[in-house]
């Protein structure tokens, strides 16, 4: 009889046989890194903006508080973007000619609105309130990062569900005083563990990690 | 040396036995029996029967296509189900063809394990079966989620969510009981398989055929070494697909079970739905093995006494399922509660009473025809009751799950459920792939085991020459 096999084959079958198991475990692995990577969740992705504002201009440089611009953060789900009036309380004034700014004087002019790139944009089927945080001790820097210290906004945190449960699942490792929630370079004075236990107290800060908290 | 027969487990010889020679009929040899079942296989003309039986499955698994296109496009809206029946025919169907699985698991594993020779001519089909109605069964679950493409959520993973599934909820428990089952089904059907893979690769014609039987043979020359492993590793498989058979359709029932609706919550619902199932299964063993012995002229494999077996398993567990209706009734009465009660009432006098009739006619009344020696041994008659059977099973699960759901708690929210063309195209397009795939087996793959039949051979040609007699020292009991 004829051999309907190259001897080679059994190699082969040994290496495709061992090594599917492999093949098959480092693709989950890869799947779940890249699942969880700035390519999928834009986080520390600088996004291109039509005017190049630079938090790190406003807020360090010059001092101007979260609120200055995002005016609705402690009455309403929203923070809110700023209108270009906004910007033009001070940019009548100052730096009137910029051609950096050119854009922002057409807006003005035209009332159009300056078409951002949204850079934290959670899901529709996502239920979320910045006012309640605010009030219950979630500083801005906690989920935006040091945008102090950002020359173009990026996205400091990945967004997704297991990111959010950190927080909801042990609200006491990240709450802080109310009167800090703006500071930029808030540190806890005692150990957090001690005063998150005390403002989970204070605050009634309640664990939600009911389903229908955010997903209604 | 693919004619050398399994070595391990010395029993008494079969040939010892004057009822075993009712399994094969007498004048097989070890080559005849090769060759008449593997024949089936490598033949080059395709009978056209074969062609006909397959063009119609086809044509009707075909209907999947716009059953599952629509689905998708359009959600589960195109179903009837809505709620209070917000269950129908996505779980009705889904238990209908798991149960009928388990004829496959109990053939192969635990009549192994029993030493029931007989179970030889009829566990490669019953074990295809199996493997090709838990793929129907699974497409239930899956579309009726809506999006099948997310149905790694109910794997616990860790996914990006944070969370894990509900591991208290008894639809989780299905993934896992369903996933372990259609696992361990394929393995066991796939290493049964080798020994006859090797013979279809010594005896196939053409070099692409020698190729494909080759690398599914994985190697097998048939060395004693090799069946000693075999052996091993065959047994090790049916260790662990016996409890399946139990274990499946017992969390199939506590999807049920562990809801609180009337009709549901009982606790014999386990054991009543693995007898369901085993009676089920055998229906549908039965439904495939009578046309195909018949068309094929497989008598002398699939004798009447094997077709008698099934018919008295057929019984057997009918009548456990009888029983399982009286005491659905029993407790219903005696939990005095208002809502047994009336779930009773409803389902003799509801609007769905004449499905309960036609389930008790097809699985209460027919069976009984098994008790007469006659019906059991007639392939006509066997065939019909089979056929009541497996349309029985389908009602009792139309029966538990849309009577109960229509009328619940609360009054207000009553509402009947009308199946649409969609439904009826998911389910007869199951039914077509279903068919479809159990015409490719017969024609790709030994619908008998091959190797398994050589060891029944030494009865059937008892005395007839040196070849027999050696193999019968060699060979011991049917595994």
């Amino acid at each position: 009889m004829t051999q309907i096999f190259h001897p080679s084959f059994n190699t082969i079958s040994k290496v495709t046989i061992f090594g599917a198991v492999f093949f098959l475990g480092g693709g989950l692995w890869l799947t779940a890194e890249v699942n969880r990577s700035g390519y999928v969740t834009n986080e520390g992705v600088v996004r291109e903006q039509p005017v190049h504002f630079s938090h790190k201009h406003h807020v360090q440089g010059l001092g101007i508080d979260c609120r200055y611009c995002h005016t609705s953060v402690e009455v309403s789900s929203s923070a809110g973007m700023p209108s270009t009036k906004t910007c033009m309380t001070c940019h009548s004034l100052v730096w009137t000619n910029a051609e950096l700014l050119e854009l922002v004087r057409d807006s003005y002019r035209t009332d159009d609105s300056i078409e951002w790139t949204r850079v934290h944009d959670l899901p529709d089927y996502a239920y979320f309130d910045h006012s309640i945080h605010v009030k219950k001790g979630v500083g801005c820097t906690t989920c935006h990062g040091q945008v102090d210290g950002m020359p173009l906004m990026w996205q400091e945190n990945s967004l997704q569900m297991e990111w959010c449960l950190e927080c909801h699942r042990e609200p006491e490792l990240f709450v802080r005083p109310r009167e800090h929630v703006f500071d930029m370079d808030w540190q806890p004075a005692e150990e957090q563990a001690a005063l998150g236990a005390r403002l989970v107290e204070e605050y009634d800060i309640q664990s939600l990690t009911n389903c229908s908290t955010c997903h209604r | 040396m693919t004619d050398r027969a399994p070595t391990v487990d010395p029993g008494p010889a079969p040939g010892a036995s004057p009822a075993g020679e009712e399994f094969i009929a007498p004048g097989h040899s070890l080559e005849s029996v090769t060759d008449k079942i593997s024949h089936l296989v490598l033949t080059r003309r395709t009978p056209r029967g074969w062609w006909i039986g397959f063009a119609i499955s086809f044509l009707l698994a075909m209907l999947l296509v716009p059953s599952v296109g629509v689905l998708l496009a359009k959600g589960t809206g195109v179903w009837g189900l809505n709620v209070p029946v917000g269950w129908a025919f996505a779980i009705i169907n889904f238990v209908w063809w798991i149960g009928i699985g388990h004829a496959g698991t109990l053939i192969s594993a635990i009549l192994l394990l029993l030493r029931q020779e007989w179970r030889t001519s009829i566990n490669r089909f019953a074990e295809a079966m199996t493997l090709f109605a838990v793929t129907c069964a699974g497409l239930y679950p899956l579309l009726h989620m809506g999006r099948p493409w997310l149905f790694y959520w109910l794997l616990p993973y860790p996914n990006t969510m944070g969370t894990w599934p509900q591991f208290r909820s008894p639809l989780v428990w299905d993934v896992f009981a369903v996933t372990t089952y259609a696992t361990v089904s394929a393995l066991f059907w796939y290493v049964g398989l080798i020994p006859d893979f090797a013979t279809l690769r010594d005896r196939a014609k053409s070099l692409p055929f020698k190729r494909v039987y080759g690398i599914l043979a994985l190697g097998w020359r048939g060395a004693a070494r090799h069946w000693d492993r075999y052996e091993t590793a065959y047994l090790l498989l049916a260790g662990l697909a016996t409890p399946l058979v139990v274990s499946v359709h017992t969390v199939v029932s506590f999807d049920f079970a562990a809801g609180i609706v009337p009709g549901w919550h009982a606790t014999i619902f386990p054991p009543y739905f693995v007898a369901g199932a085993i009676f089920a299964g055998f229906a549908m063993v039965l439904t495939l093995a009578i046309p195909l012995r018949q068309f094929y002229d497989l008598g002398d494999f699939i004798t009447r006494r094997h077709l008698e077996n099934m018919g008295k398993v057929l019984l057997a567990t009918g009548l456990i399922v009888a029983y399982g209706y009286a005491m659905e009734f029993f407790f219903g009465w005696y939990s005095g509660s208002e809502y047994e009660h009336s779930m009773l009432s409803n389902r003799l006098s509801g609007p769905y009473r004449n499905y309960f009739f036609a389930l008790m006619v097809c699985n209460v009344l027919a069976p009984q025809l098994l008790w007469i020696k006659r019906c059991r041994t007639h392939m006509g008659w066997l065939f019909l009751v089979a056929m009541f059977v497996n349309v029985g099973m389908w009602l009792e699960r139309f029966v538990i799950v849309v009577v109960s759901l229509s009328r619940d708690f609360l009054p207000s929210s009553w509402d009947l459920y009308e199946p649409t063309k969609w439904d009826w195209g998911l389910y007869v397009g199951t039914i077509g792939l279903f068919l479809t795939l159990i015409f490719l087996f017969i024609r790709f793959l030994p619908v008998i085991s091959i190797f398994e039949m050589r060891t029944l051979a030494p009865q059937s040609s008892e005395g007839n020459g040196d070849e027999a007699d050696e193999a019968a020292d060699r060979e011991g009991g049917a595994s």
